[in-house]
């Protein structure tokens, strides 16, 4: 049985704007549901964001992605073209909790809830996304690499919603790639999630990032790690360099999934294979448009 | 205490009213109205015992309140049946051996259902995605794998309800 709470059910997102100074969001329900059942989220007024019209729009052209706040991570697998516009999303959505959830949870609601763990952040901090966060009063824009600010705290104030999310198309010279490790292929919380782009210029790296989820109290970019690919020759050793690094900077911890020293592992091993795999996907000669 | 409210939605194509409150979950609410193939397991989304579909989209019914689907079509395992004739699912399902407990089985067949529709010709992988999130405990996939197989074939060779 759940506590009591009041559910305000606005139809468009004026109304819903005005609720939330005193009301939590409810996008998919799928972490805030379990965790009013768990007593851990004590909210006695919730605001429901399913009647907003358009807010699961997905817009893809050729330069720029763009999705509503109300975007499933259904909707996101719904896409063929965000295969193309977002691989790293894409295969993060398909390893994401189990059929039912992904229907209905939001990837605005997975950066919210801010777990560590959260499986669509390490791909969006690849794909360096921008999030929209809107109040009554407007929209303001920021990058999602500044929204954490420590373990599920960020930049959101109670007023404001993710209303939408943003990032540049990758160009055919870069791979964007996703990896969970996990002790189940569904339904499984990660153990491990890392997400690496990689822009290729001949045999140089113009362009890094990789992104680590469960291993720190927030889903992080490698910035260390990137900075030793971004720029170089890529050779076997720059990459066994970055994926050392990468592995320095992981603060994982021990839990009932994995130790910290698996994980701090798997890291190494993951970077390393994922920057590799990235690396060989791309033409050696670059194609100019 | 929020107020009971008199939600009208459609349950297996019959318009009903089910009264909720506020914090009241379509699980509960569908249960009370005397659906009993709608499963409590979990009740964090895990099991997938409680699947129902939404306008045909699977849903975990733990996980919904019932105020949010005011005006929708919900089906439930029973809705998928024919009068007549079990679903080729429901029947498949029977013929494999595919049910052991049965705790599982409601909430199984409807999310199979919601891929048949989207492909007649599915793969391991979009089984085994479309089941990843129902949990059997019982029979270890192998037989509702395949049971799922036979009724894709099945609707491919126009044996469905219609």
């Amino acid at each position: 049985m759940l506590s009591e709470f009041d559910l305000e059910m606005p139809s468009d997102l004026q109304a819903s704007l005005s609720s939330l100074p005193y009301a939590t969001p409810l996008g998919g329900g799928t972490n805030l549901l379990v965790d009013l059942r768990a007593r851990r989220e004590k909210s006695k007024r919730l605001v429901w964001l399913g009647n907003i019209q358009a807010f699961r729009e997905i817009k893809i052209n050729a330069q720029q992605v763009s999705i509503g706040g109300g975007t499933t991570l259904s909707d996101i697998l719904h896409s063929p073209a965000m295969a193309e516009a977002a691989p790293s999303l894409f295969n993060a959505a398909r390893v994401f909790g189990g059929q039912m959830v992904r229907n209905r949870a939001t990837v605005a609601g997975n950066i919210c809830s801010g777990s560590p763990a959260a499986d669509t952040v390490p791909p969006l901090l690849s794909l360096d996304a921008t999030i929209c966060l809107t109040n009554a009063e407007g929209c303001r824009s920021v990058p999602l690499d500044q929204f954490y600010t420590g373990f599920k705290t960020n930049l959101r104030r109670q007023d404001e919603l993710i209303t939408g999310l943003s990032w540049l198309v990758p160009n055919s010279n870069t791979a964007n790639l996703f990896y969970k490790l996990a002790r189940r292929k569904g339904d499984a919380i990660s153990v491990v999630g890392v997400a690496v782009t990689v822009t290729r210029e001949g045999d140089r790296c113009t362009h890094a990032r990789i992104a680590l989820g469960s291993v720190g109290p927030t889903v992080f970019r490698a910035k260390d790690a990137e900075a030793i690919l971004a720029g170089g020759l890529l050779s076997e050793k720059l990459i066994n360099d970055a994926a050392q690094k990468a592995m320095e900077q992981s603060k994982p911890i021990d839990d009932l999934r994995a130790s910290a020293n698996y994980r701090r592992h798997s890291v190494r091993v993951l970077t390393r294979r994922l920057i590799t795999q990235a690396w060989h996907s791309l033409p050696e000669k670059t194609a100019h448009t | 205490m929020s107020l009971e409210k008199a939600i009208p939605v459609k349950i297996n194509g019959v318009p009903h009213e089910l009264l909720a409150r506020a914090n009241e979950t379509l699980l509960d609410c569908l249960r009370q109205h005397g659906q009993f193939e709608v499963k409590n397991g979990c009740e964090k989304g895990d099991c997938g015992a409680c699947a129902v579909q939404i306008e045909g989209e699977a849903v975990d019914s733990c996980l919904t309140l019932t105020w949010t689907v005011e005006g929708r079509s919900i089906t439930t395992l029973e809705g998928l049946n024919d009068t007549n004739k079990p679903h080729p699912l429901i029947a498949a399902f029977m013929e494999q051996g595919a049910v052991q407990c049965g705790y599982c089985t409601p909430g199984i067949i409807v999310a199979a259902e919601e891929m048949l529709r989207e492909t007649l010709n599915p793969t391991d992988d979009d089984i085994a995605l479309a089941l990843s999130g129902n949990l059997c405990r019982c029979t270890g996939y192998t037989k509702i794998f395949a049971a799922i197989r036979q009724a894709a074939t099945v609707l491919r060779e126009g044996g469905g309800n219609d």
